[in-house]
């Protein structure tokens, strides 16, 4: 079977910034991975080499078995942005967020069909926000944003979801229910990236994990890569406190 | 004299109905232009786009050439060298967009001194709307639809590119080639504006428009039929007052959307500033209330 994601020793410089060492990571069809790492060590770069935003100096990507850009074309990836890289003011409602999941599905005009109607109308009701979909982008709360991108994704029909810090300035609840959807995503035969710095949530979430410094210190069990002396190698000290309790 | 009679008779004179016509065309191009513009935060791009398109419009004169033809290729040239002084200096982008815009413009004012031509400078810099000859007016009824048309058909595309163009990307679109299309719209909407008011006061109506919608509406879709609207609006009041007035034609436009921006920044219902100071003074009060 193909892998959803086989980035083969991949190296990427920013100028003369090293900022990924011979990564080489697989994810597998049906599988959830969380990317575990510092800022700036390379969560960022690796999902923009994947999206083939980022062009690897050396190494090779696959996405689906095939280069980024097909990949992309067919719909395959779904991204759901940082809070940061969106601009909350910006005069578009939640049902049109979600509607723009679509527009790989749509022709010249991108001008939307029965199907597309439904699509949009399912994934607000399976992230619950059928009644905020009216609403303006930025009205939202923080959980119920990331709702609205993991929505867009669902709407796309994307294979692979790239999530770049879901639970950010995220309410439990929301959290409940984003973990419980990307579940479903990975039982459906869908594959779920996602950096996260909520190291918690992680082993209810995740099948695998990555503990990322540059170049992919582990990939493992999620129980295992969040052990004390294996995040002490990517964080120094271990984020989780655990030192002082036990 | 009533209002009728008050509206039609400057209507009696064809070179008044061009002004019109070139004015309303110009104003509602820029204004659905600039509903992106201001959203991407493109309006010292509009600026320095609208300037530099000049010199082109000076060489397609003198060989002969369309005016857009020469607009595009200045237009472009313009955009690539703001990026390329940004990217390979220590220049920001701000001080990049100032030199390149200056320097371009300056050789358009230059080129005109030297050319022996009907061109007059006034005219390019300040516009000429009441003298808008036939032909002007064909050039810039068949420019304007032409851009017109493909913004409207594309709107969807250019308003992913604006709110999140790594989306448009990771669905396969080309987000660099969607901003190249969009500034190519740019120069061309410059040259139909530039008729009306001239170079120096297109960017008001490719920032204006835009900015007055977006402080009166939550929906994109809503923007692009206020920002035109009231554009087109400012446009004809503009034409009037500056006939009765004997003022600056392409100043009172310019004029005018400015009033109307005023208005709506004080005024707006959501975002105006008079509704903001008494939604704070009022949770206040609650806030006392409770207390």
């Amino acid at each position: 079977m193909t892998l959803a994601i086989d980035v083969t020793n991949a190296t990427v410089h920013y100028g003369s910034l090293l900022a990924l060492d011979k990564a080489s990571i697989q994810l597998e069809r049906g599988s959830v991975c969380g990317l575990v790492g510092m800022n700036g060590s390379g969560k960022s770069t690796l999902f923009k080499t994947i999206m083939g935003l980022v062009r690897p100096d050396t190494g090779s990507v696959l996405v689906n078995g095939t280069n980024p850009l097909q990949a992309r074309k067919s719909g395959a990836i779904g991204y759901v942005p940082q809070n940061e890289a969106v601009d909350w003011d910006f005069p578009i409602s939640v049902r049109e967020v979600v509607m723009t999941g679509r527009y790989g599905h749509m022709g010249f005009t991108r001008r939307p069909r029965k199907s597309d109607h439904e699509a949009v109308e399912q994934a607000l009701a399976r992230v619950e926000l059928t009644e905020q979909a009216s609403r303006q982008i930025g009205q939202l709360s923080g959980g119920q944003k990331k709702r609205a991108f993991v929505a867009r994704c669902i709407a796309q029909e994307a294979n692979i979801m790239l999530l770049d810090e879901p639970f950010a300035g995220v309410d439990k609840r929301s959290e409940a229910t984003i973990i419980k959807l990307l579940r479903e995503v990975a039982d459906q035969g869908g594959s779920v990236l996602i950096s996260t710095h909520d190291l918690h949530a992680l082993p209810n979430l995740a099948d695998q994990a990555i503990l990322l410094m540059r170049k992919v210190l582990m990939q493992g069990d999620p129980q295992l890569v969040l052990q004390p002396e294996n995040l002490a190698m990517a964080f120094g000290l271990d984020p989780m406190n655990r030192g002082e309790d036990a | 004299m009533n209002l009728i009679e008050l509206l039609a008779e400057p209507l009696g004179y064809t070179f008044m109905v061009r002004a019109l016509a070139v004015t309303v065309i110009a104003a509602i191009l820029c204004a659905v232009l600039s509903c992106w513009l201001v959203l991407i935060g493109w309006s010292l791009m509009g600026d320095a786009v609208s300037h530099a398109v000049l010199p082109g419009v000076v060489l397609a004169y003198i060989v002969g050439a369309p005016f857009a033809l020469g607009a595009l290729v200045f237009g472009f040239l313009a955009v690539a060298l703001i990026g390329g002084v940004r990217d390979t200096s220590r220049l920001k982008e701000d001080a990049a967009i100032g030199i390149v815009f200056t320097t371009l413009f300056s050789f358009g004012l230059v080129l005109i001194s030297v050319t022996p031509s009907h061109l007059d400078l006034n005219h390019i810099i300040f516009g000429n709307l009441l003298g808008v000859s036939a032909a002007d007016l064909w050039q810039v009824i068949i420019l304007g639809a032409v851009t017109f048309l493909i913004l409207i058909l594309k709107r969807k595309d250019f308003t992913l590119y604006a709110f999140d163009s790594t989306h448009a990307h990771a669905l396969g679109m080309n987000p660099r080639m969607i901003g190249a299309v969009l500034l190519g719209l740019l120069a061309m909407t410059s040259v139909v504006a530039l008729q009306a008011v001239g170079v120096i006061l297109v960017v008001a109506m490719l920032i204006i428009p835009g900015a007055s919608a977006y402080l009166l509406t939550n929906s994109f879709g809503k923007m692009l039929v206020i920002a035109p609207a009231l554009a087109a609006l400012a446009g004809i009041i503009g034409v009037y007052v500056s006939y009765y007035l004997d003022a600056s034609t392409g100043g009172m436009v310019v004029l005018s959307q400015g009033a109307i921006f005023v208005l709506i920044y004080l005024f707006s219902p959501r975002q105006g500033l008079i509704a903001h100071r008494f939604a704070v003074r009022r949770r206040r009060k609650n806030l006392q209330h409770a207390g």
